[in-house]
């Protein structure tokens, strides 16, 4: 049972921002002995990292645009490989040339490859094929690099346990709402529970801002101007892997052109716009077009295949210009901004840019700033030590990993609660005992409970059963609306004034868990149509209808409690009866 | 394009992607004969659409190149006795039964077959050596130590319903019918028609061939045997991928020839017709022209008689066969997507009231109920089915399929009949009784022909 945790008053680093750069400076500086917390103001990775294509680079997308991104991807693509086996599926990487893709690209592409130390072979393409027989037969050229796919919670979730071993914490759901500062230094730190309301004041020694995309905030409530670029990538995930190999168009990398096998589905990225707001933002019916066409250059069967939804994620880019040039223009390399030197804060830095791929070294870079700022002379760690829960064998992810070890353990379909992800009772229970009070959508992050074909369909009731139930036997505290679902973060929170209202229930009754259940599972089947709604045809639109069936039709979901707005999109439960009860002629 | 384009294109085609259809409606676990009895078989809609987007290689099929295709995850797909239920039912068109047997193919290729499994898969081999030997092979099957040794020592359980061999195969009681893999000297396709007895009516139950030729010959067609080996697909369900392709690429060698010269190819093998109508494509990836012009040109024997009845070209001058006689229509029948057809012929014989034992499945599933650790499964499937027959007291009963025929009469003791015989008895009887027999009655009460499994 989760024992509710109080912020302690001074910590030596606060960081700022919970995705994967964010846990890697919190695992870095730990190690240092350094005593950390990191707040995040939703979930653990739901920001960029969780919203990323699952794509551990080998560098080559980047070999002719940015050779130093390129360099550092690769270097590691290693350590990471080495670190958190689990976390990768090596599933090995293409560039194959379609017919779209220029003859001298194609050509310089092996050199440019060497220059960046990536290994890159040409294969033949019968071979590719016999292997990959979706793939586009007019292709005419491929190169194997070592590409591989990364899943960014198991690897967030990894970095934060090395950390909490040596005594530092990761909060999610606590936003930074006022950064006080006392001339050049930050004094204090307002962080805000956003479940509760409640707000508490830290004084770190420094403050690190690993927000990406929201960086600017974070800076601003520091007094301190920067000016990010949010780039809005929009991605699909396709029902099944068509593809057990990442596949790039060896091209200058562009729209719609990198299929990215993880897990059980497949990611078909991305777009590039600029969004003025990392917050406001919403997938375009063109984008989802766009990204299917070309695809279609990669696997021409493409759009027969059903796409379970689309997400999008906005890269954390930064240029020191404000250029307002296309967001494909800005390196994608990393800059660790020392505010200090820049604007006069002493203890205040600033991560940005980057790629997950490079998570590891972003992080390296900004706490060897940061100790050589507060006087500590440990070096980093990271890349030598292998994460927590890694396996005894450290060896990689397969595909094959959770059913089998489903089998292993008796399988069968009664301990299923998500049938499509397989997720069991036992891993439901155990996610729950750790990570209690969290929401549905926090569950499906730990467990990927409804993230197959059903999208909520038939797990949604069966966890919000299971997590009432648990209140109800009090093996789970009564808990508090954060359960059901955040309240969105966008704004801060007014100070004093409490966001909730179903706040620190003591005793729990009959009709709390039930009405727990019911809005948990409405606030997941929004989030869940939230991703579908733009890919809503064929047999996708058809299991909505199921899902509709079940939850609108069978359990009657319009009548519970802000259950009305159905996050179907319509706002009216219920159709009005035209024309009165039916009339005996 | 546009998102029009895109939404109008939506549709899944091939096996290892037709996963893509499940909308996860559970009609296929309320339909799987095996899984309502045990909870060893987790259900089609586990191993099938779920468990395949854990299958690495899913749109690879299992044979085609030796390093082409990984093992699958789950284990438990093996239990999955191929019947096709699942596939029939499902409602979004999902190849069920398809994606498991590849499954299954998968985990065995690669690997050296087991004996049992490679015995099962080589019909005709099995049949050759048995009809050679038939009376000691006979002796053993019914000798008591020789089944205790096949059960301990092979898997073959002991009280299996495994059939008699008949010396000599039906090959060498052709006369003089046309035989050759040649056309030249064959009887016009007007005329003729070819016939693809299987291993059954060549090993173990001649007698159905004799009764097919005697049922196609009356109606005037010469009937032409050209060269053939088994048609796969016991190698299909015990996962031997490239002994099958084999078999498969031999019969569509000379099948096609014929099937290209206008000739129609009957069966009296539901499974076998099964398997050149759609297994040849489906499960081997065989989908080329000659495999298509067999496929175009199969007809299981009852379903080409019913439609020379539609044509009025059907002798009907039947004689009395007074019977009540339970029928079990195969799973294997189901899934040619042709109704019952045996009923509808049953329907025009005088005093035969025929039955629909509607139930889907007898168990035995081809090999399925023949090993030693899905023996007691098979049973409990058919055990309803079973009990039907038994309650009626009938001492006869018809099924169209070999494997559902030895099985049912081992589990009732009835004797099991292909409904061709049925339907020769009942020309006899015309002959004995003399031309004045009625041409044709409605029968007094039949269950509809199209009625689904459970219906």
């Amino acid at each position: 049972m989760i024992a509710e945790y109080s912020l302690p008053a001074q910590v030596d680093v606060l960081i700022v921002g919970g995705g994967a750069t964010g846990a890697g400076i919190l695992r870095d500086l730990s190690r240092r002995g350094l005593h950390c917390l990191l707040v995040d103001k939703g979930d653990l990775g739901t920001g960029t990292s969780g919203r990323y294509h699952g794509l551990l680079h080998s560098g080559a997308r980047y070999v002719a645009k940015d050779p130093l991104a390129a360099r550092e991807c690769i270097v590691e693509n290693r350590v990471v490989r080495r670190i958190a086996p689990a976390c990768v599926e090596d599933t090995g990487g293409l560039f194959v040339a379609t017919p779209d893709d220029p003859d001298d690209y194609v050509t310089e592409f092996p050199d440019r490859c060497a220059a960046a130390g990536i290994p890159c072979e040409e294969v033949s393409v019968a071979d590719v094929f016999r292997r990959e027989p979706a793939l586009n037969r007019s292709i005419r050229r491929a190169f194997r690099v070592p590409d591989a796919s990364l899943e960014p919670w198991q690897l967030i979730e990894a970095n934060l346990r090395d950390a909490e071993n040596r005594d530092s914490r990761a909060l999610p759901y606590r936003q930074v709402v006022e950064i006080e500062r006392n001339g050049a230094f930050i004094s204090s730190v307002s962080v805000a529970d956003v479940r509760s309301g409640t707000i508490d004041r830290i004084a770190p020694r420094f403050v690190v801002s690993a927000a990406g995309a929201w960086a600017g905030r974070i800076a601003a409530l520091a007094g301190v101007r920067l000016d990010m670029a949010p780039g809005k990538g929009t991605m699909l995930v396709y029902n099944q892997r068509m593809t057990d190999t990442v596949v790039n168009r060896c091209h200058v990398p562009g729209d719609g052109d990198i299929m990215v096998p993880v897990h059980t589905v497949a990611i078909l990225g991305t777009t590039e716009i600029s969004v003025p707001d990392p917050d406001i933002y919403d997938i375009e019916r063109h984008e989802v077009a766009q990204l299917v066409a070309e695809g279609e250059k990669l696997f021409p069967d493409l759009r027969n295949l059903r796409i379970l939804r689309a997400y999008a994620g906005v890269r954390p880019l930064y240029s020191e210009e404000p250029s307002g040039s296309d967001g494909r223009e800005i390196s994608r390399a990393h800059v660790v901004l020392d505010h200090e030197r820049r604007d006069g804060v002493t203890n205040f830095v600033s991560i940005v840019g980057g790629k997950l791929t490079t998570y590891r070294l972003m992080a390296q870079q900004t706490s060897d700033l940061v100790c050589q700022k507060i006087g500590v002379d440990a070096p980093s760690t990271t890349a030598a030590e292998v994460l927590p829960g890694q396996g005894s064998e450290r060896a990689y992810y397969w595909l094959g990993d959770r059913l089998s070890q489903h089998e292993a353990t008796g399988g069968g379909d009664a301990a299923l609660i998500c049938e499509c992800e397989f997720v069991t009772r036992p891993a439901l229970d155990r996610f729950l005992a750790e990570n209690w009070p969290c929401s549905l959508d926090d569950v499906r992050r730990g467990t990927r409970l409804g993230m197959g074909p059903c999208q909520g369909a038939f797990c949604t009731f069966r966890a919000a059963g299971i997590v009432a139930e648990a209140i109800a036997r009090r093996s789970l505290p009564a808990a508090e609306v954060g359960f059901v679902e955040p309240p969105p973060p966008a704004e801060p929170p007014p100070p004093a004034e409490p966001l909730g209202a179903i706040v620190g229930r003591d005793e729990p009754t009959r009709g709390d868990d039930a009405e727990l259940a019911e809005r948990a599972m409405v606030a997941f089947l929004r989030e869940r149509y939230k991703g579908t709604r733009p890919v809503a045809w064929g047999r996708q639109l058809q299991e909505l209808w199921v899902a509709t069936g079940i939850y609108w039709g069978t359990l009657g979901v319009d009548a519970f409690e802000g259950g009305a707005d159905n996050g179907q999109g319509t706002a009216e439960a219920s159709p009005r009866r035209v024309g009165g009860a039916r009339a005996a002629r | 394009m546009t998102i029009a384009e895109v939404v109008g294109a939506a549709s899944a085609e091939a096996i290892g992607l037709s996963a893509d259809a499940c909308l996860k409606c559970n009609v296929c676990n309320t339909v799987c004969p095996v899984a309502r009895v045990t909870d060893l078989f987790p259900g089609p809609k586990y191993v099938g659409p779920q468990a395949q987007r854990f299958r690495l290689g899913a749109l690879l099929s299992p044979g085609t190149g030796e390093d082409s295709v990984v093992e699958s995850p789950d284990k438990t797909v093996d239990y999955c006795s191929g019947c096709g239920v699942c596939s029939t039912a499902c409602p979004a068109g999902v190849k069920i039964a398809e994606m498991n047997n590849r499954a299954r193919g998968a985990n065995r290729s690669g690997h050296v077959p087991r004996l049992r499994d490679w015995l099962l898969g080589q019909t005709d081999l099995t049949g050759w050596a048995g009809v050679l030997t038939a009376p000691i092979a006979n002796w053993s099957l019914h000798n008591r130590l020789f089944r205790w040794l096949i059960d301990r020592f092979i898997g073959i359980d002991r009280r299996a319903p495994l059939p008699a061999f008949k010396a000599p195969p039906f090959r060498w009681r052709l006369g003089k019918r046309h035989r050759s893999a040649q056309l030249a000297g064959a009887p016009p396709p007007e005329r003729a028609v070819v016939y693809f007895h299987g291993c059954a009516a060549n090993y173990y139950e001649p007698h159905v061939a004799a009764a097919a030729l005697e049922v196609l010959e009356r109606n005037g067609y010469e009937v032409i045997v050209p060269p053939q080996v088994c048609c796969g697909l016991p190698l299909i369900s015990n996962g031997l991928y490239g002994a099958a392709r084999g078999r498969a690429r031999r019969n569509l060698e000379v099948l096609a020839r014929y099937a290209r010269a206008g000739y129609r190819i009957v069966g009296t093998s539901t499974s076998c017709t099964h398997t050149l109508k759609s297994e040849y494509r489906e499960m081997l990836d065989l989908d080329d022209a000659d495999a298509r012009a067999v496929a175009d040109a199969t007809w299981d024997i009852c379903e080409f008689l019913l439609d020379l009845h539609d044509g009025d070209n059907l002798d009907t001058a039947f004689g009395t066969v007074a019977a009540t006689l339970p029928y079990h229509a195969p799973c294997q029948l189901r899934s040619h997507g042709i109704g019952l057809p045996a009923l509808d012929l049953f329907a025009l014989v005088p005093g035969l009231e025929a039955i629909d034992t509607d139930h889907d499945c007898c168990g035995i599933a081809g090999t399925y109920g023949l090993k030693k650790e899905k023996y007691d499964i098979a049973m409990a499937v058919g055990e309803p089915l079973f009990r039907k027959i038994r309650s009626m007291g009938a001492t006869e009963a018809a099924c169209d399929s070999e494997t559902c025929r030895w099985q049912i009469a081992a589990a009732t003791g009835a004797r099991l009949r292909h409904p061709v015989e049925i339907l020769a008895d009942a020309y006899r009887a015309a002959d004995v009784a003399g031309p004045k027999s009625p041409a044709r009655t409605e029968p007094a009460a039949r269950s509809s022909p199209t009625a689904p499994a459970g219906g």
